[in-house]
């Protein structure tokens, strides 16, 4: 309780999901954005997003920021940082009000030599960014109904997530108690993601936007630890035992 | 310094000024020095319950705006002198607090009292936020259905999301369930969700559970917490809440059905 406050910064840990490009086709990455919002209008309507162009510069493959950034804004998000951007890229950014975002720039040293070779084939390459993923987020509170989560990274939670509640990783989703709200693993397209809780009673479950709702989950034996994965683009429910 | 306690449901019309005055007056007839404060600006609820609508001057509105100091606004109860009124505005619309002047406000009471209550308003609006932003505890108050439940579940991700405990990474507020307008009978033949199901949802430390009881409506058209009414079951179910809030152990009381227990006692289904 401050009197004479008029404002104050704080540090703090905010998840913005991160839109990481490997096109740079206009077309297609508004297509696949639409597709990504419409499997959980929830989570992206208004979400802010910080875009990546590392890939794409990584590539030589030219964008047109400016476009990129009113593309965005028109599927209603909102560009809130560019990263691996070049200094014309983050130039034009700026002029659009979005700030560069330094934390993971290419010119950090967090990729492995190996990528920098020449001939690395493509597949390596592959291998590579798995190597590199975001340790795992650990949740250790309840999310409760109208909270949201998103992790770039496998997420772990110690506590129950409520009917109203949506939780979001581009990885895994482990979950040490019961699911009762929306979870969505491999968010970003991982097929091999999987879900993993002890008691399932979710509203929703998806992976990879393979999903079932509350209404395919009726069956499921309540209070019992169950895994759910794709095979053959379906999804599985399956209790551990 | 006080403690800071919030009484916030998000649903309306669970029971929140009822628990407010009740548990004011509980800490205060122990002889704690407790503030209860009205946040429901517009409606102006927790005078009529405490029974001092009549000796209303100024009030929180009026304070913020340093309008009047807190002492002018202070009403102290008719009954217990270690307990005092904060009168809500009623004739301003809810815009007039804000954060800034809120915690002035508990910041100069906290400087003298042990316990302060804030009697929330319904929503997840403004209102409710002011009311729950400094709290150290809160007593989430719930009635035994899908929906009060449910708007419990919102609250409690706003008070570990928004509070200032929250936002300064301090120690999170604690949170206590106060499951009230508990109809046994009605829990018993299915119409309402029964204790176990609340908790199971909100799995939270359960501070007490209030029946349903026209003794709550006496209370209140008397001017009277019912806390005060110690031949009641409510009074005497927040008698043992404000006991436990303090560290005693009470075993849970009025949560077995009286139709469940004479169909038990005659063996009949
Ligand atoms: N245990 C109870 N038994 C019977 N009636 C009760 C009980 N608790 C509260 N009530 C009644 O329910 C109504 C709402 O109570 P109260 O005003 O305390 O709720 P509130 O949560 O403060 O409402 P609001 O959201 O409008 O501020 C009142 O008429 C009150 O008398
Ligand atoms: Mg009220």
């Amino acid at each position: 309780m401050n009197q004479s406050s008029i404002l104050d910064f704080r540090s703090a840990t905010s998840f913005v999901p991160i839109l990481v490009l490997y096109s740079n086709d206009m077309e297609m990455i508004s297509k696949r954005l639409q597709e990504k919002i419409a499997s959980a209008p929830g989570f992206f309507r208004n979400s802010p997003v910080l875009f990546d162009l590392s890939e794409l510069n990584e590539n030589d493959m030219e964008i047109d920021v400016a476009a990129l950034i009113s593309r965005l804004r028109q599927l209603s998000l909102f560009p809130v940082g560019i990263r691996g951007g070049d200094p014309l890229q983050e130039k034009q950014a700026l002029a659009l009000a979005v700030p560069v975002d330094s934390g993971r720039s290419r010119s950090n040293p967090v990729l492995p030599e190996v990528q920098k070779k020449d001939d690395a084939v493509p597949e390596f390459q592959a291998v590579i960014r798995d190597a590199v993923h975001a340790p795992a987020m650990m949740i250790t509170q309840p999310v409760r109904s109208g909270q949201r989560v998103y992790a770039a990274s496998d997420l772990v939670i110690l506590a129950q997530v409520s009917a109203g509640a949506e939780i979001m990783a581009e990885g895994n989703i482990h979950i040490y108690n019961t699911l009762r709200g929306r979870a969505l693993a491999g968010v970003q397209g991982d097929i091999e993601a999987r879900l993993f809780c002890l008691d399932l009673q979710a509203e929703l479950v998806s992976i990879a936007g393979i999903y079932k709702t509350i209404e395919d989950l009726k069956e499921i034996s309540r209070k019992k630890p169950v895994q759910v994965y794709l095979r053959d683009q379906a999804l599985i429910i399956q209790e551990l035992s | 310094m006080a403690r800071i306690i919030v009484v916030t449901s998000g649903k309306g019309g669970v029971g929140k000024t009822t628990t407010s005055a009740a548990i004011a007056m509980g800490l205060a007839k122990r002889g704690h020095k407790t503030a209860v404060i009205d946040f429901d600006v517009g409606l102006r609820n927790l005078d009529l319950i405490m029974g001092c609508e009549r000796r209303v001057v100024y009030d929180f509105v009026n304070v913020i705006n340093g309008e009047a100091n807190l002492n002018q606004a202070l009403i102290r109860d008719k009954n217990c002198n270690q307990l005092y009124i904060l009168p809500a505005s009623q004739t301003r619309d809810k815009d007039a607090l804000n954060l800034e002047g809120v915690g002035r406000v508990l910041e100069e009471l906290s400087k003298d009292f042990k316990y302060i209550v804030c009697d929330s308003p319904a929503g997840i609006e403004k209102g409710a936020y002011l009311a729950m932003y400094y709290a150290d505890d809160a007593f989430v108050v719930t009635n035994p259905e899908v929906s009060s439940v449910r708007d419990s579940d919102r609250m409690l991700g706003i008070l570990a999301s928004k509070s200032r405990r929250a936002e300064l990474n301090m120690e999170p507020i604690k949170e206590y369930l106060l499951l009230s307008r508990y109809d046994s009978d009605r829990v018993e033949s299915g119409e309402m969700l029964s204790l176990e199901d609340v908790q199971e949802i909100l799995s939270l430390h359960l501070l007490g559970v209030i029946p349903e009881s026209k003794s709550v409506l006496n209370a209140s058209n008397s001017g009277i917490p019912v806390i005060l009414d110690e031949k009641s079951d409510a009074g005497q179910a927040y008698a043992d809440v404000v006991a436990r809030y303090l560290g005693e152990k009470k075993p849970l009381r009025f949560i077995d059905s009286k139709k469940g227990f004479f169909r038990k006692l005659f063996g009949g289904k």
